[in-house]
This record gives structure tokens, sequence and C-alpha cells, in this order.
């Protein structure tokens, strides 16, 4: 199919796709914790505006409340209480290097590739917005969770649980134009009680190993002693 | 219906009440009325779906059948027990200075918000509010397990929080993929409504459902505590306070593993085959044989159940996979047996922590000299659990081996073996800990055993005979999930 051929909101939503997916994989070799965090309200921002077009393309007006909620949440509201603790804690200037960065972005790269193979059954009869869209969101998914796995500070791993949160909404938004109000409302109310409790959580941490490296939290393993 | 709403609206009330109470002595007891009132309720709930069948709200948003009733008495009732439990426990462990009041307040708060999580889960019929609970229930029990703020704890709670987090959230995947195959048959508005799905089922595309339901199964199944993703399991339950464990347990493994269940039977209606129980038969044999041999290296008491409750979970997984009428009915018993059985073991094992001073096997003796009641209840909890006649956890363990036999024969080796292996694990540790010598200055303490006889008299009863009204019980929610009747 003609890139003419294709309407304009099925063109944004893929640019926005790709453009989400490409935020996902600087986080992955991101170092500093600040830009980590500037990356993911970035992310969070494309978003919004996918939600918002979104919103505006199929006249779904339950999409705006939608869209101001992942702005006030992951635009605002957890990246502020992110570098507030990053400041706080002294690791802005801290560079996290990560020993095979080039494993890291490989494996990145594979694992979108997984994500098309894996929704190739549900993609070989849909449109072409879904067929990369929903393989796309799924890739972010799977992104945050290899962010969670390659770095070791708390805070990366707070940013990749939040991204892959950006990756299930972003799949929402295009397969299903939104999940039903109360669901998101729902699962909005989750992930800001969860970025209350990851506040309290970094205080204990930092204050129980005296940094933010979870690489020291080895108390509890299965090895005999 | 009503009942279903008040016990929600009870237990929602119940995180307020506690959280803005001020400190009372009797906070402990409070908390008893509120799991009392719980049961009561429930009870009428249960009466009500006994007589007129499946209750629907007229918005659509609440369902209670056969199936999850039985599930709504049994968390109300290990709630209660629970509760009663955990009144002296808790002023015990304020007295050894291991809490403060405002800390004590937290508990009794987030016990509250895990009930209503609870509730949730069970009486909700859309599979997007489903997850909002399941999650919700980590969340509110996530600072629980942080609760004493020692390293060790702090560690444990982040690695619950970080697991469970992420590994629900590919349930949520599971749950929109599901979303998107409903709205390709059309009516949006109610497209996440359990029983909506359900009745159309058929019209569902099997492609994308089987693809959601490995999310689903990779995302509750965290929460069940399947291996390989258990490991957040024994950390969450050793380092949380003892009542946590019993009713993580007693409750909120099988509530995950009910999630599941309900997602199965949408796929099998869709796929028209047993594709999803194949999976769980999977996941459920490898997470019961390997929690059996890890039973045999652990080195505190908690880790040690904590490892037999993976075990007899990924028994319950594995004979819902087999979706035979026969394998259904085995594992819904199972579910019950095992909640009670264990919910019990945990508040015994509460007790004798605390005369011992520690959770460490190795230091735990002499119980039955110390303080009979705690080291015979430890005793005859760990027979129940290991699956000796006459209890109920025998029946139900035979019922699945005889459902194997049926379906899958050349399986039932190996489920021998892991019950020898996991019996085996279970008495090497508890053997010196009841019997042995008594270490000087071993005090008995102050202890409500109560919970326990009550819950190990109904396992052996269970075991013994089962009553008609609950066999009735088991008997229509085997036909709402399987199709047709066990015998």
């Amino acid at each position: 199919m003609n890139i003419e051929q294709i309407d304009l909101y099925t063109q944004i939503i893929l640019s926005l796709a790709g453009l989400i997916t490409l935020c996902s994989f600087i986080m992955l070799g991101q170092g500093r914790l600040l830009r980590l965090v500037v990356v993911f309200a970035l992310q969070g921002l494309l978003l919004v505006l996918a939600t918002a077009l979104a919103a505006y393309s199929f006249s779904n007006h339950h999409l705006y409340i939608s869209a101001v909620i992942t702005l006030v949440l992951k635009v605002l509201f957890i990246p502020w209480m992110l570098s507030r603790h990053i400041l706080k804690l002294k690791m802005h200037r801290d560079v996290e290097a990560l020993k095979n960065k080039t494993s890291v972005m490989l494996g990145g790269a594979s694992l979108v590739i997984f994500s098309y193979y894996v929704l190739h059954p549900i993609l070989a009869d849909s449109t072409i917005i879904l067929l990369n869209a929903l393989a796309l969101s799924l890739a972010v998914v799977l992104l945050g969770l290899l962010l969670m796995i390659s770095h070791r500070q708390a805070i990366a791993h707070v940013v990749g649980f939040m991204s892959i949160e950006n990756g299930l909404f972003f799949a929402a938004i295009v397969s299903t134009r939104g999940m039903p109000m109360v669901v998101e409302l729902g699962v909005a109310f989750d992930v800001l009680v969860a970025a209350v409790l990851f506040g309290i959580f970094f205080l204990q941490i930092s204050s129980s190993i005296d940094s933010l490296d979870v690489d020291r939290l080895n108390r509890l393993s299965e090895v005999d002693e | 219906m009503i009942a279903a709403y008040l016990i929600l609206l009870l237990s929602f009330g119940g995180i307020v009440y506690f959280a803005l109470m001020g400190h009372k002595e009797e906070i402990g007891r409070h908390n008893v009325w509120f799991n009392g009132i719980a049961l009561f309720l429930s009870l009428w709930l249960a009466i009500e779906v006994f007589n007129s069948g499946t209750l629907l709200s007229s918005s659509q948003y609440f369902i209670v059948d056969s199936f999850n009733v039985y599930l709504i008495v049994l968390t109300a009732f290990v709630g209660l027990t629970t509760a009663i439990f955990s009144d002296p426990y808790m002023d015990h462990e304020k007295q050894l200075g291991k809490l403060t009041d405002s800390r004590l307040k937290l508990y009794y708060s987030m016990y509250q918000g895990f009930m209503f999580a609870m509730y949730l889960v069970l009486t909700t019929n859309n599979m997007g509010i489903l997850w909002v609970a399941m999650e919700a229930a980590t969340l509110a029990t996530v600072l629980l397990v942080s609760l004493y703020r020692t390293p060790e704890s702090v560690e444990a709670a982040w690695k619950y929080f970080i697991l469970c987090g992420v590994g629900i959230a590919q349930a949520l995947f599971g749950t929109i993929l599901l979303y998107y195959a409903a709205m390709q048959i059309g009516d949006t508005e109610n497209s996440l409504m359990w029983s909506v799905l359900f009745d159309n089922a058929e019209r569902l595309s099997p492609d994308i459902l089987e693809i959601a339901f490995v999310f689903m199964l990779v995302g509750y199944g965290t929460k069940i505590g399947l291996v390989p993703l258990h490991n957040w399991l024994p950390d969450a339950h050793s380092e949380g306070p003892t009542p946590m464990s019993a009713v993580l347990s007693g409750l909120l493994l099988n509530d995950a593993l009910y999630a599941v269940v309900r997602n199965k039977m949408l796929v099998d209606g869709a796929t028209g085959s047993n594709i999803a129980g194949l999976q769980m038969m999977g996941f459920g044999l490898l997470s019961f044989l390997v929690a059996a041999f890890f039973l045999h290296r652990q080195k505190d008491i908690k880790r040690l159940f904590s490892y037999s409750s993976i075990e007899h979970m990924g028994m319950m997984t594995f004979a819902f996979g087999i979706g035979t009428p026969f394998a259904t009915f085995a594992a819904l018993l199972h579910m019950t047996v095992h909640s009670l059985t264990k919910s019990a073991i945990f508040v015994t094992v509460g007790h004798a922590a605390q005369i011992a001073g520690t959770q460490r096997i190795e230091k735990i003796r002499g119980l039955i000299r110390t303080q009979p009641k705690v080291g015979w209840g430890l005793l005859i909890g760990t027979l129940a659990i290991a699956g000796f006649p006459p209890f109920g956890v025998f029946t139900s363990e035979f019922l699945v081996l005889l459902a194997t036999m049926e379906s899958y024969p050349w399986l039932t080796p190996l489920l021998l073996l892991g019950i020898g292996i996991a019996c085996a694990g279970l008495f090497r540790n508890i053997q010196p800990m009841v019997y042995g010598d008594r270490p000087d200055g071993q005090q008995a303490i102050k202890a409500n055993l109560w919970p326990v006889m009550i819950h190990l008299t109904i396992v052996l009863w269970l075991g013994l005979a089962i009553p008609n009204a609950l066999a009735d019980w088991f008997t229509q929610a085997t036909i709402l999930i399987s199709g047709s009747a066990p015998l």
C-alpha cells in the first residue's frame, strides 16, 4: 500500500508509534538518570498526542479525559517526583555505565522483531495501523522490561515500570480506541498509587542500604550460606 | 446482590475507618468485627445464590455465581479467623518494640484494603476492573510486607512490588487483546463484561484469544506464584508480618487463579479446544515439582511453607488445566482445603516463631514441650497439608490423581513423585521443631489457637464427608466451568 493512500490519522499514529518506540530505545541506552526521566516524560507527551488525536478522529470524548490524566500523571507528576528524588539523593551526576551496551541494544532490536512475530496471527487479517502500532506497543512493553533488567538503579526500574504502562496504554488506544472509562480511571488510580509508593520505597531503600543500587539488595536468596 | 454491595462498602469503609481512627487499644478487636460482619454478609449472599442462581447486577458491573460465591465466603472466613489471630499477635509484636502505633494503624487499614481488593476481584463482572483490583491488592499489601522496615523486609517488598507489578502488566496486555477481540463482534459498551463475553465466546476470534491467554497466564501466574515467576513469594511471605502470610497464601493466590480460570472459560469457548488448559498443565506441573524439591533446602520456617503454597497452587493450576469436570471438581475442593489448612499453618508458625524468637528452622526446637497446643497445631497442620488421610487435602489430591489417570495416565507418576518429595521435605524440617529438647529459657506465649482448631476441624470434616450443600455448590461451579457435572 502506498503512503499517500493512507489517511492522515493513520499516518500520524504510525509516526507516533515509531517515535514512542524510539524513546524506549533512547532510555535503554541512557546512563544519566535525569536524562532518562526527561526522555520518559517525552514518551508520555507523545502518548498524550496520540490519545488526543484518537479522541478527535473518532469523536470519542472520554479519551480527552484520558489524555488529560496522562498529561498530569506521566508527563508532569511522575517525572517531577522522580527528578526531585534524584536531586535530593544527589544522583544527578552519576553516570551508570552499561557494561554491555551493544548486546542490550541488539536485544532490544530483537524484541521488536519478536513482538511482530508474536502478534502475527492477529495482524494477518487486520489493518496496517494495527499491524504496526500494536506490535510496537508490545515492543515498548518488552523494552521496558529490558530496561529494568539492564539497569541497576531503582529509579531506572521505576522508569521502566512506568514505560511498560505507557506501552499498554498505547496498545489500548490504537487497538480499541481506549478501554472503557471505568477501567482507565482504575488503571490511572493504580499508577498514581504505585508512583507514591515508589517514592516511599526510595526513602526506605536508601536508608537501609545507603544507595539505590538494587544490586545491593541481595540479602534474600536461595543460595546456601 | 445487596449483600455484595454491602461487603464492598464495609471493607472500603474499613480502610477509611482504621486510617482515621486514632490509636486505641481495641483496634484489633474492631478489625475482627469488620470481618465478622463481612462473613455474615457473605453467607447471606451465598444463600441468595443458592436459592436463585446466578446474580447479575442491573448495571452488569457485578456478578455472583456458584463459582465465585464460595470463594467470597472462603475469603470472608479466612479474613475473619486471621483477624482474630492478628489481634494478640500484633499486640505482642508491639510489646517487642517492632512496631509503632502508626504502623499498627497502617496495618489494620491496609488489611481492610486488601480485603476490599479481594472482594472486588471476586464480584466484578468487568475483566478490566478485575485487573485493576488485582493490582490494587498488590499495592495494598506491599507496604505491609515492609512493615518492620528491616533491610530484608524492604528488599522483599521491593521485589514483590516490581515483580508483581511488571508481571501483572502482561495480564493487562492480555485484557486489551481480549477487548480488541470483543470489539470485532460489536457492542462496545459492555465488551469487557465477562457475562457478555461468555455468552458470545464462540464468536470471538480464537487466534487473538490464544495469544491473549498466554499474556494472562504469565501475568496472573506471577500472582499465583507459578515457577519461574515465583521469586517474590517466599521473600514476601518470610519478611512480612505473619497474618499477612496467612491471607496472601490463603486468599491472594486463590483469587489470582480464579482470574486465570475465568479467562480460560472464555478461551475454551472461542477455540473449542483445551489449548489454554495444556499451558496451565505445563506451568502447574513445573511449579509443583520445582517447589517440592525446594522444600528440602529451606532454613526459614515461613519460606518452607511458602514453597508448600507454590507446590499446591501448581497442583490446582494443573487440575484446572486438565479441564475435565472431575478434575475441576477436585481443583475447587483443593482450593478450599488448601486455603483453610495453609492459613491455619501460618497462624501456628507465627506463634512458633514468637516462642522461639526467630524464624530459623534450626533454632526452633521442642515446641510440644514448651507449648503443647502450638506444637500439636503445627504437627497436625503439616500432616494435613502433606496430604495424609483423613484430612481434606488427601481427598482432593486423591481426586486430582484419579482425574489425571483418567485423562493423562503417564503424568500420574510425576504427581506421585512430587507429593512424596514434598512430604519428605516437610517432615524432615518439622519433626525436630515439634519434638526435640526444649532450649533453656523458652517460654510459652499468649496465643489464640481457636482459628487453627476451627480450620483444621473443617479440613478434617471435609476429608471424612463433604456436606451435601457444599458438594452441590462445587457441582454447580463445575458445570459452569467445564460444561457438565463431575459424576
